[in-house]
Parts: C-alpha cells; structure tokens; sequence
C-alpha cells in the first residue's frame, strides 16, 4: 500500500490478457499513463473496452500479463487497495446507491478511504468533517440542491453527474470513466465535457467513449481497441486520420 | 405535515416505551409472560435486522445463535452454579464465536446460496444439541435453570424479571441503533444497495459483512441468554429451523431495516401464536400464511405500510391545489 509513489507512470498496462473462455475479450494490451495524461478508449462495441476497466480496477482478474499502478505492482491486488492507491472509476451503466439520498451517497464515497468507515460507536452525523467533504463534492458537479434526493428519483443526467462526484470524493489521481455521456442529451453531453475540463489537471484520466466530438474535446491522446487489440494508438489528430481506425470505427467504404 | 411525518414515529416510539415500562404491573401473568417473552424475540430479531435490513442478507440459521447463547446460560448455571454475569458474558462470547466461525463460510455466498448455508449451519447446532449428549443432554434438554443470580436485586418474581429484560432489551436497542447509524453502518447499506460500487469506491466489502455477522451472532446471543433464563429450560427446539423461520418473519412481517419494525414483528407474532394455539395445532400452516401475505401485500412491512400511508397524507392536501 505504502512505498514511493513514482511520478513518472499512473499507470502502465504490460501485455495484458482476459480470456472468458475460449473468448478473448482483452488479448495483449500494453499501455501507459503519464500523471496527468488525458486519453480515450475508442473501440466499436464488444471491443473489450469496459473490460479493460474491469481489469485495471481489479474487479476481475487478468489472465494474463502484469498492471501497474503509480510504481506499485497491483496484477493481483483487490479493488479496494486499488482505490486506496488513487484509483477511481464510473461506470457505463449507472451503478450508484439507488436508495439512499445523493448526499449520503457522497458520505460513503468520502469516508471510503478513511480509518472512519469501522467507526461503529457513534452516529454519523458527528464527523462533521465528511458532509462538508460530501457537500463540496457534489457542488462541484452542481448538483447541491439535490443533496436530500434520493438518487433514484434523480434525473438520468443527474445521475450520470452523481457518478463522477463519487469518483471524485477520494482525491484520486487516476480517474477511469467509462462513457460519461452515455444517455445524455447534447445540452447535457456538453455540461458533462465543461466539467471534465474543469477538474484538476494533476488527475489522469483513461475515458471509455462512443462521442467522438466528446473525447477529442475532453483528451489530447487516443487508444483504439479492436476485438480486444490495440489497433491505433497516438495523438488524437493522428488517430483520426488513421485509415485502419476509419475502417473500424467509421464503416469506411469498401474497396 | 412534513413534521406530523417526522414526529408519529417518535411519538408512537415513546407511547411504547411508556406501555413497556407502565403497563406490566397491572396485566394478567399470562400477559406479563408474552411480553417478557416478546422482549427476548425482538432481540433476535433486532440482530437478525441487522444482516437482513442492513445488508440485505437473509439468514435462515439465526435461531442457531439463539441456542448458543441458551445453552451457555443451562450448562453454566445448572452445572457449574454460575451467576448471571458469568452466563452472560460467555454466552455472548459463544455466540460470537459461532457466528466468527460460520461467517467464514456463509458470507462466500450471497441471494439464496447465503440462505442455504446458514440453513445448513444452524441445522448443525441443531445436530449438536441433539446429538452430543454428554454436553446438552440431547433430546431431553437442560431443566432447571435457575432465576440470575448475583444481580443487586432479586429477579425471582415474573416482574422483576420482566424488568431486567426490559432493560437488557433497552441495551440491546441502543447498541444496535448506534452500530446501524454509525458510519459502519451507513457502509452497511451501501453494500445492501451495490456491493460492486462499494468495492471501487475502497471498501473491503467482506470484512464490513464479517464484522456485523459477528455482531449479530453476539447480539443473538446475548437475547438467548436471557431466553435460556426466561424459560428455565433449553432444548433443542431452541435451534430448529422453525425458530429461525420466526425470527426471519417478525423481521419481514415488522419492516426489515429499521430496528423498530422487527420489534413490533417479535410482538405480533408472539401474540399471535399465543392466540392461534388456543384454537389450532396448526401454528406453522399460520405463520406461512402470514408470511406469503407480507411478501405479496406489504414487501416493507407494518413500518413500511405505516411509512408510505403517512407520505401519502402528507400528499394528500396538495393534489386540489389549482395548477398555474
């Protein structure tokens, strides 16, 4: 968990593979983040691109091939000392706590990383210190009017906001966002792109997105996905124009 | 309105405190012992909330805790002449150990697989009541537990012991409050709700379930002490599926979640077996009934009707107001 935190990768991918039987939904990615770096995952669906989520979050294990996390070898460490690393995620289809208002949702993003979460022996609305945590981070996606909703009765756009504050709550440094503008209305779409603009430049971020308009805007570096490879990888300028990504991406005309 | 909603369930909160601690002395002995009794289940119940409201696991092998802790008060104090806080304390830690060991197995699973296991668990207390004789008599049970000894007062008489229950089950409520109102407890719901999100938000997701497993195995416990002295017998009855079927109804038929509803549970079906076995035999052919009609007509329970017919009142007066 400890160790000196290196500031030259966030996270580097080696050859990495999952297998879901004879189906290789990962075959051999190799990869690596600058802290800091902006990069989208562009890939056709099945591409393997929620799965590789999956694996660098470590909610599945790889089968093959070894991931690093800010220097630490974290190939077979658990999500959840992932996330004690600076590793946060959303996901493509909305997975917050239905039931509970959007503060408290905040509140157990908040105290996730902290020694608080055992507290058993007073209520919490003692600590102070997590609702003014909770509270700045769901104003930083505008959604502090909402705090005493229950997150169910959000609207799908508040909800897609409601999962990027929770990935922010723990200060993490390397952010995986899987489709954050999957649903959402063009006006929405583009309040989403404002506030990813605006977080803190320090933050790395890996993007999963469908919205080529949005990953240009939002990332300066791109990652194409095929059938589980990478297939292009580079500047965004350069990726666009790369006939094979056209090809995959776009249908290009047949020959 | 809106404080009308907040203050009914405060209010008929402390209208039950009221009744718990007036009323005793002045009902029947039979009254005052379904009300003792009534106490010790909404203790287990309460416990049992704490996995199936909480968590959102539901145990069928609750009773087992249940006769850990009875089985401690009957060996200890019939054998060994122990006094209550010796009873208590190693009833307590039994339980807790029990629910230590069968929490390693049970919580690799979830949904039905969770049911089964702690089915097949409790089922092995039960085997072990029965079967290890040297230690539980077997099928003859332990008899003649004593009243607790070694308290300040005497407990001797049906209401004195009514009183220590009351206040044993007042300890066991607010320990349970603060666990679930805690932040470990706000953890607990989270992974009720997505035990996915919790894991990659930093949660280690087991430990959270282990611990509070522990914790209501202890809590469990801690009511079969009281059970085990209550009835001045153990059997193993005290473990059998049946009792960890009661014990998950009252929670059901209560309104899981909420502490409360599994103590109005524990009531209505202590009173009404009570009632049922005057005309019937057929005492298990009600409680499934009655159970079916919570799981079809009232999902959240008595608290949950109680709760949205009070939001719907609260609607209610808005619906006439003319539209702009």
């Amino acid at each position: 968990m400890s160790g000196p935190p290196t500031n030259t990768i966030a996270l580097e991918l080696t050859n990495i593979g999952k297998a879901f039987g004879g189906l290789l939904a990962v075959d051999g990615v190799s990869l690596a983040m600058r802290p800091g770096e902006r990069r989208a995952i562009l890939g056709p669906n099945g591409a393997g691109k929620t799965t590789l989520f999956s694996l660098i979050s470590g909610e599945q294990p790889v089968t093959s091939g070894r991931i690093h996390l800010f220097g630490h070898d974290v190939t077979r460490t658990s999500a959840h000392r992932r996330a004690a690393l600076g590793l946060a995620r959303t996901y493509q289809i909305t997975n917050l706590f239905p039931r509970l208002t959007a503060l408290d949702n905040c509140l157990l993003a908040v105290q996730a990383l902290s020694r608080t979460k055992f507290h058993l022996h007073r209520p919490l609305t003692g600590y102070a210190g997590h609702f003014v945590r909770a509270r700045a981070v769901l104003d930083s996606v505008g959604l502090a009017v909402k705090e005493g909703e229950q997150v169910r009765n959000l609207s799908h756009g508040e909800q897609r906001q409601l999962e990027i504050a929770l990935a922010l709550a723990g200060s993490p440094r390397l952010l995986l966002l899987d489709e954050p503008t999957a649903g959402l209305s063009p006006a929405e779409s583009q309040l989403m792109v404002g506030l990813l603009q605006r977080l803190d430049p320090a933050i790395s971020i890996l993007i999963i997105e469908h919205d080529m308009d949005v990953a240009f805007e939002v990332t300066d570096r791109i990652t194409v996905l095929h059938y589980g490879r990478v297939v292009a990888d580079g500047l965004a300028a350069d990726v666009k124009t790369n006939p094979l990504v056209q090809e995959i991406y776009l249908g290009a005309a047949e020959p | 309105m809106e404080t009308f909603i907040r203050r009914a369930p405060r209010a008929a909160a402390l209208v039950a405190a009221v009744l718990l601690l007036a009323l005793p002395p002045f009902v029947s002995s039979f009254m005052l012992s379904l009300m003792t009794q009534a106490l010790v289940w909404a203790m287990l119940a309460m416990s049992l909330d704490l996995l199936l409201g909480y968590i959102g696991l539901a145990s069928l092998g609750h009773a087992a805790y249940l006769a850990l802790g009875a089985y401690s008060v009957g060996i200890l104090t019939t054998r060994h002449g122990a006094d209550f806080w010796t009873s208590l304390a190693v009833g307590i830690a039994v339980a807790a150990l029990g629910a230590a060991v069968f929490g390693l197995v049970a919580l690799r699973a979830t949904g039905v697989y969770f049911l089964m296991i702690t089915l097949a668990l409790g089922m092995t207390v039960w085997g072990l009541a029965n079967r290890w004789v040297s230690l539980t008599s077997g099928d003859n049970g332990i008899a003649g537990v004593p009243r607790p000894r070694g308290l300040p007062w005497d407990v001797s008489g049906a209401l004195p012991f009514y009183y220590l229950v009351l206040v044993a089950f007042a300890v066991a409520f607010v320990v349970l409050w603060t666990v679930v109102h805690s932040p470990f407890g706000k953890t607990l719901v989270g992974i009720r709700e997505s035990e996915s999100r919790m894991r990659t938000l930093g949660y280690h997701v087991w430990l959270h379930k282990y611990i509070a497993f522990v914790i209501a195995g202890a809590a469990g416990g801690f009511a079969g002490v009281f059970w085990g002295y209550y009835n001045g017998f153990v059997s193993p009855a005290d473990a059998e599926l049946a009792t960890s079927v009661e014990i998950l109804l009252m929670v059901a038929l209560g309104g899981r979640g909420t502490l409360f509803g599994p103590v109005l549970g524990a009531f209505v079906i202590v009173l009404l077996r009570n009632v049922v076995s005057i005309y019937t035999h057929r005492w298990l052919l009600i409680l499934g009934a009655v159970y079916i009609g919570t799981i079809v007509y009232a999902p959240e329970g008595i608290i949950g009707m109680a709760r949205d017919w009070l939001k719907a009142r609260a609607r209610a007066p808005l619906r006439p107001a003319p539209s702009p």
